[in-house]
């Protein structure tokens, strides 16, 4: 029974240190952030790794997404017999909520583990040692530009996802059920307000810093072990999800 | 180098394709489309009852988006509230003694701000207020009105017949 207890606080104690160790990191790359957009060749690099490679699995995924959001918009308003909104209805799903978020989830997925794997291996195969040998600070030049990238893309990504969606469920509500274009702009156009777009991209900004500073924490503190990549790639993807559903969830009820 | 360029190419296109899906869900799905520049113009108008009306709210002339509402305050002097409409610049010919009034678009629709054009020479300068108007139609009053009337009436005819 003590035992049971000694392991209960030992385990929360760990979590608790956690979340500490995960604070400092961000708080160190947040303080390295000015000085690192100085050496802007590096951060490019990260853009184009974590954002243009992301860009066909976004907008395929933002396709879909906005062609079965007009499917289901479609069906649920026409039951009201108010169809014509199906163009308010998805560009506000899309802009708020599904592009951020569905955005984050794929980057989690896509770029996250990417970089998780990469600073892993680097750990695994002592490149970050010798960096550190040779009075170079990995944090700096490893870690700084993955990070950064990661914010870049991120809300440039959420803004390619919804406009596709939006051409997607323009696609199915009205080539393939019928609304009637102009009342799908035009309704469109009344109810969705600059702020509704700003909500969607300081969400993505958010998003951006989480999964970016968990994918890159993960990897930095990984194990230097085969096994240990493999589960800092596991725990970025997991983290990553639940901490953007979480944050999802504070920022809608904050700004709404 | 030339894998170095490939990567700064595509990262270039990368950030302008995102910038570009920022300005198109900034330009085409809100209803930014009306652009302000330094040419518009404010206007306000005192109401009893503005309903439900929302700053963001268009005001139209014979159906012509011509501005919006840009904000709405309560007037403790005069115990109305005061709206403040933006007029876009191009619409700088509207007579002052025009009306405004508040309209419902369709049965269940938002709120609007109508304008009807007076037969006066001189136009709206910045700042001007517009003195004529008509509150929204609010339902309940519309109904309650309605009712008590036909109660007067019904107490008019028995009043009547025990008069007789």
């Amino acid at each position: 029974m003590s035992n049971l207890l000694a392991e209960l606080y030992e385990r929360m104690l760990e979590s608790l240190l956690a979340v500490g160790r995960y604070a400092l990191f961000t708080g160190r790359l947040l303080v390295e952030t000015p000085r690192s957009l100085l050496r802007f060749g590096l951060v490019v690099h990260q853009v184009h790794n974590a954002g243009a490679l992301s860009l066909v699995i976004i907008m395929l995924s933002g396709l879909f997404v906005g062609m079965v959001l007009g499917l289901q918009g479609f069906d649920l308003l026409e039951r009201f017999g108010s169809e014509d909104s199906l163009g308010t209805a998805a560009a506000l799903g899309l802009v708020k909520e599904l592009g951020p978020v569905v955005t984050a989830l794929l980057f989690a997925g896509r770029a996250g583990t990417a970089l998780a794997s990469e600073l892993g291996l680097m750990r695994a195969t002592d490149q970050l040692s010798a960096m550190e040998m040779m009075a170079v600070d990995p944090v700096r030049r490893v870690v700084m530009p993955r990070f950064l990238g990661g914010i870049i893309a991120m809300p440039l990504l959420a803004a390619v996802f919804s406009m596709i969606g939006i051409f997607g469920a323009q696609l199915v509500g009205v080539q393939m059920m019928g609304v009637d274009p102009g009342q799908f702009w035009s309704q469109m156009r009344g109810a969705v307000e600059v702020d509704d777009v700003m909500e969607g991209v300081i969400k993505s900004c958010v998003f951006g810093v989480a999964c970016s500073a968990i994918a890159v924490y993960e990897g930095f503190h990984s194990l230097p072990t085969a096994e240990g990549v493999g589960r800092a790639t596991t725990r970025t993807v997991v983290i990553s999800s639940v901490v953007v559903l979480l944050l999802d969830y504070m920022l809608t009820a904050v700004m709404l | 180098m030339r894998a170095t360029r490939a990567i700064e190419l595509g990262t270039g296109l990368f950030v302008l394709l995102g910038f570009s899906a920022l300005f198109f869900l900034v330009t085409q799905i809100t209803n930014k489309e009306i652009g302000f520049g330094d040419s518009s113009y404010r206007l306000t108008a005192g109401f009893e009852q503005i309903g439900g009306l929302k700053a963001g709210a268009p005001v139209s002339m014979s159906g012509v988006t011509i501005g919006r509402v840009e904000s709405i305050g309560y007037d403790f002097t005069e115990y109305k509230a005061k709206v403040v409409l933006r007029i876009d610049g191009n619409y700088d010919r509207i007579p002052d003694d025009s009306d405004a009034s508040i309209f419902t678009a369709g049965l269940l629709g938002g709120q609007y701000v109508g304008i009807s054009p007076g037969g006066s020479e001189t136009f709206f300068k910045d700042g001007d207020q517009i003195d004529f108007t008509q509150s929204a139609i609010v339902l309940e009053n519309l109904i309650s009105k309605f009712l008590f009337s036909k109660a007067a009436e019904q107490g008019d005819a028995q009043g009547k017949e025990e008069g007789n």
